[in-house]
């Protein structure tokens, strides 16, 4: 495809695609800019990383920050409401946060120290992650490994599966499924046409089929990512659902990678672990997170489950190389926050977090019913703090970039989820009850100035 | 037994799988085994069909299996990785000896409790993050920016590294990964020998390597540059073959030596006519006593070579609080003249998603001027350590090398197995070291011996180092 070697520069936020530079080897260690006589200086020897090459753009969330400050250098007075990257607001319970003063205190101590913890987590939290999540479903502590959140452990679980393995993914997902399977080299190239990278299987859920994929289409494939409740859609898997999924795992082999980081947010009676469908010990390794019910976006801690009974196909138990790749690729999440994260998990605890939820809930219900009202197709909102609005035959960048344009709203367009989620866009719940409130008037105001 | 979790010992043999069952076998044994675990794997395949200490019991011919296929990588790795066995031999002696007085001298843990100009500042953002003005949920996944600049200032002030250069993390090691993560399994890695566990153990990992070669105990494809007395410990760069990627950490653990100057200057031509590019670990520079360069970057054209890691571990005291930043130049290019930072900026957007904001405020208080004064302190506490350990061993007879510019102190026991030392110093003294040949062959007739510890530990040990040697 080149015939020269490309140089791509990002050269400040103002490019949201970057300018393709041609790079021309002049002798092994120097490069200059092709047509131009600028010397760009010592180029190593190292090859860059081809499967880094293959990914698109930048990975979404950022890239819906640079249109943010973009519109904001655009806009300066411009009040804008951010309901894109799903990012908690409200502040963390106090009783949570003095467990963590007082661990930090502890630490000017001499009885109070510690240095490095286990770096599968401290014994406690582990114990207390098991009976607040897993009580009745036979999980041990041992199989509970604590980490700084969800998107790490997702690379550190590709990285323990390794580059020969193929992955389904649900359409639309959290992008951080593909690009970590693109980064660890088992996809293919993209392919522009159907916007998909080739050696992944993308599993459509759409209203269609109530957001679920028909399995039977689907080929079988190693691992399958699947986010129940799911973000963007917001849609919350059935027990029946999870059922059908335990059963195709088993019947093709294949391991399901189950993200439940948004489980507390279910108000029916849908499954908040995996491990609730019999069965799933021996197929399921869970991944969850603090971010999302404890508002530990920053703080960072999460937690994977994988179960004993989880063996590779010559019968070696994959928690025993995951507890590798644990002590050599990470050395534990950081003890403050373990000692927060204990705290949440406390009866009192998870009173207070659920506080959290609730409100983000009573945001996604104001958002569900504004834009319901305006006789638009709604889905979410009810097991999620997402909202996955409807715009039939749109794009989503350009419904996305009107939205900002016009209300000063940040959103998520759908395709940023994967080729499913086109014709889509993802509002999040996350943010301060009036900034909320006056989205959703400046949407009904937008949507009623389009429609008069 | 031990603290490592309790496996069940699954295994269904069947012919088709009878080779790399035997393989996973002598993998898993050695992991989980203590009394015939070594710090290599000396068994040939043959003989552990003969070992029959792996259980099969009645329900593991009928469990479960999927069809995912073990990561072939992770089984090339030989035993679990250095310190957790560490710890597990702490742990069994402890077991044999329940009122044993056991000093750690082995996992290089600091002891010593965090200054308070530090905690105060991680209190008051704990504290914030319940108040509406103080709440933040994500922070920027390369690392707050009045943190960075910090660190730009501090350690890298006239040496042209911008604040943009610099990538705060949760610690170097989780760094390592994530540099072979960007630099993908198609690159060859040269490690000092012996050197820090992770670059060779993440280069398998990562699937850059060959298989483990019990004879001369190395992995295929690693280039291994000796570092030794004779040599100064520093490698005769003449005779290694081109690698892509040179870690290279100094000052060194485990020898504790700290390059110089004219060696650095050396190692940067090699990279620049190489076209390699070096990984610095500069976790222990402030360690250093005389005037040693404390980063690569003090080397003219090592931007065009060269990344820095390094970490708060050592320095405050943060190695269960987690922090630590790398280093990528602008002006580091891949051959096809794309910057590497862009791409590692992408990893730490996408595999990442940023340090604890409560790690990096206490950050930012230890880069002030009385957190860095404070720092020092500590860090002059494991220095006098560090001389107490060397004077001890020096007094005895023995050649001893390092802690002069790091917290650890590198003893030779010549003709001897390092385990073996291990084992014995461990039954005899009660004190937990670590043994060189956990480092790599070129450890091998060495015990590590860390200066983290209460001094009141510190003299004891060498109380007892004393007896047993005298």
């Amino acid at each position: 495809m080149y015939n020269s070697t490309i140089c791509s520069f990002m050269l400040s936020a103002d490019y949201i695609l970057q300018p393709r530079m041609v790079v021309v080897r002049q002798s092994s260690v120097s490069c200059t800019l092709k047509n131009q006589s600028v010397r760009i200086g010592h180029c190593t020897k190292v090859p860059r990383n081809e499967n880094l090459e293959k990914l698109q753009h930048g990975y979404l969330f950022p890239e819906i920050e640079r249109h943010e400050l973009r519109h904001l250098r655009m806009y300066p007075n411009a009040n804008v409401i951010d309901l894109g990257i799903g990012d908690t607001t409200q502040p963390i319970p106090t009783l949570v946060t003095s467990s963590m003063v007082d661990f930090v205190r502890g630490l000017s101590t001499v009885t109070g120290y510690k240095g490095y913890g286990p770096e599968q987590g401290e014994k406690a939290l582990r114990k207390a992650i098991t009976v607040a999540f897993y009580k009745d479903f036979g999980i041990k502590p041992s199989e509970v490994f604590v980490s700084d959140g969800a998107q790490c452990d997702i690379t550190r679980l590709q990285l323990l599966m390794g580059l020969n393995q193929k992955i389904a993914v649900q359409d639309p997902s959290f992008p951080a499924y593909i690009d970590s399977s693109v980064i660890i080299g088992q996809s293919g190239k993209f392919v522009d046409e159907t916007g998909k990278y080739k050696n992944i299987e993308y599993m459509t859920c759409g209203p269609q089929s109530d957001f679920f994929p028909d399995l039977p289409t689907i080929s079988r494939t190693q691992l399958i990512f699947f986010n129940s409740p799911n973000n963007p859609t917001g849609h919350a898997a059935t027990r029946k659902q999870l059922e059908q999924l335990v059963d195709f795992a088993k019947v093709n082999g294949s391991i399901i990678i189950f993200d439940s980081a948004y489980s507390a947010y279910i108000t029916d009676d849908s499954p908040k672990s995996i491990y609730e469908i019999p069965g799933a010990r021996e197929v399921a390794i869970e991944v969850s997170s603090f971010s999302k019910f404890a508002g530990f976006t920053g703080v960072r801690l999460g937690w994977t489950v994988v179960p004993e009974e989880l063996l590779y196909s010559n019968g070696f138990p994959v928690v025993h190389d995951f507890n590798r790749i644990m002590c050599t690729c990470f050395n534990g999440a950081s003890n403050i926050v373990q000692a927060g994260g204990l705290a949440c998990l406390s009866l009192e605890g998870l009173r207070a977090v659920r506080s959290l939820v609730d409100y983000y809930m009573e945001n996604a219900r104001i958002l569900v019913d504004a834009l319901t009202s305006l006789g638009l197709t709604v889905y979410g909102g009810k097991n999620a703090p997402y909202v996955w609005v409807h715009f039939p035959g749109s794009k989503s960048w350009n419904v996305f970039a009107e939205i900002l344009e016009k209300t000063h709203i940040i959103t998520v367009p759908g395709s940023g989820f994967g080729p499913g989620g086109e014709e889509y866009i993802r509002i999040s719940a996350f943010g301060q009850r009036d900034s909320v409130i006056e989205a959703s008037q400046r949407l009904k105001y937008l949507l009623y100035l389009q429609e008069n | 037994m031990g603290s490592y979790p309790r496996l069940p010992f699954f295994w269904v043999v069947s012919k088709l799988h009878l080779y790399s069952i035997i393989i996973e076998r002598v993998d898993f044994y050695l992991w989980g085994s203590f009394g015939c675990c070594r710090g290599h794997v000396s068994l040939p395949v043959k003989s552990v069909g003969i070992c029959k200490c792996v259980a099969t019991p009645q329900e593991a011919e009928t469990a479960y299996k999927t069809r995912v296929t073990r990561n072939p990588n992770i089984g090339k790795l030989q035993a679990g990785y250095l310190f957790p066995e560490i710890a597990r031999r702490r742990s069994a002696h402890l077991l044999k000896y329940p009122d044993a007085k056991v000093i750690s001298l082995g996992i290089g843990d600091t002891t010593e409790p965090i200054p308070e100009v530090i905690t105060d500042a991680m209190s008051k953002r704990s504290h914030a993050l319940s108040t509406i003005e103080g709440y933040s949920g994500y922070g920027a996944e390369q690392g707050e920016k009045p943190l960075r600049r910090a660190i730009a200032s501090t350690f890298y002030s006239d040496l042209d590294i911008e604040e943009d250069d610099i990538f705060v993390s949760d610690g170097a090691k989780c760094d390592i990964s994530r540099l072979q993560i960007v630099f993908g399994s198609d690159v060859k890695m040269a490690v000092q020998d012996p050197s820090y566990p992770a670059y060779v153990d993440s280069s398998v990992i990562m699937g850059q390597t060959g298989f483990y070669q019990k004879d001369v105990q190395k992995f295929a494809n690693i280039e291994y540059m000796r570092c030794n007395p004779e040599n100064g410990f520093f490698p005769d760069l003449s005779s290694i073959s081109r690698p892509d990627i040179i870690f290279f950490c100094s000052p060194n653990n485990p020898t504790g030596a700290a390059a110089t100057r004219k060696q650095l200057i050396e190692l940067v031509q090699f990279a620049k006519d190489n076209g390699s590019i070096v990984i610095h670990d500069s976790a222990y520079a402030m360690y250093i006593s005389g005037d040693n360069p404390r980063s690569i970057f003090e080397i003219p054209g090592a931007k065009e070579v060269a990344i820095e890691t390094s970490s708060f571990s050592k320095y405050a005291g943060f190695t269960g609080v987690r922090l630590g930043w790398t280093v990528i130049p602008k002006q580091l290019l891949y051959s096809d003249g794309f910057p590497v930072a862009k791409d590692f900026n992408r990893i730490v957007c996408t595999c990442f998603n940023g340090a604890s904001n409560i790690s990096q405020a206490g950050g930012l208080a230890c880069l002030s001027p009385e957190g860095l004064n404070a720092m020092r302190e500590v860090i002059g506490f494991y220095k006098e350590n560090t001389n107490i350990i060397v004077d001890t061993f020096d007094s005895l007879g023995f050649k001893v090398y390092g802690g002069k510019d790091a917290p650890y102190v590198w003893v030779h026991f010549p003709g001897r197995s390092s385990w073996d030392v291990f084992s014995e110093i461990l039954e005899k003294t009660h004190v937990v070291t670590t043994p060189g040949s956990g480092f790599g062959p070129g450890g091998e007739g060495f015990i590590r011996v860390s200066a983290f510890g209460h001094r009141e530990n510190i003299l004891e040990a060498c109380r007892r180092f004393k007896q047993l040697y005298k």
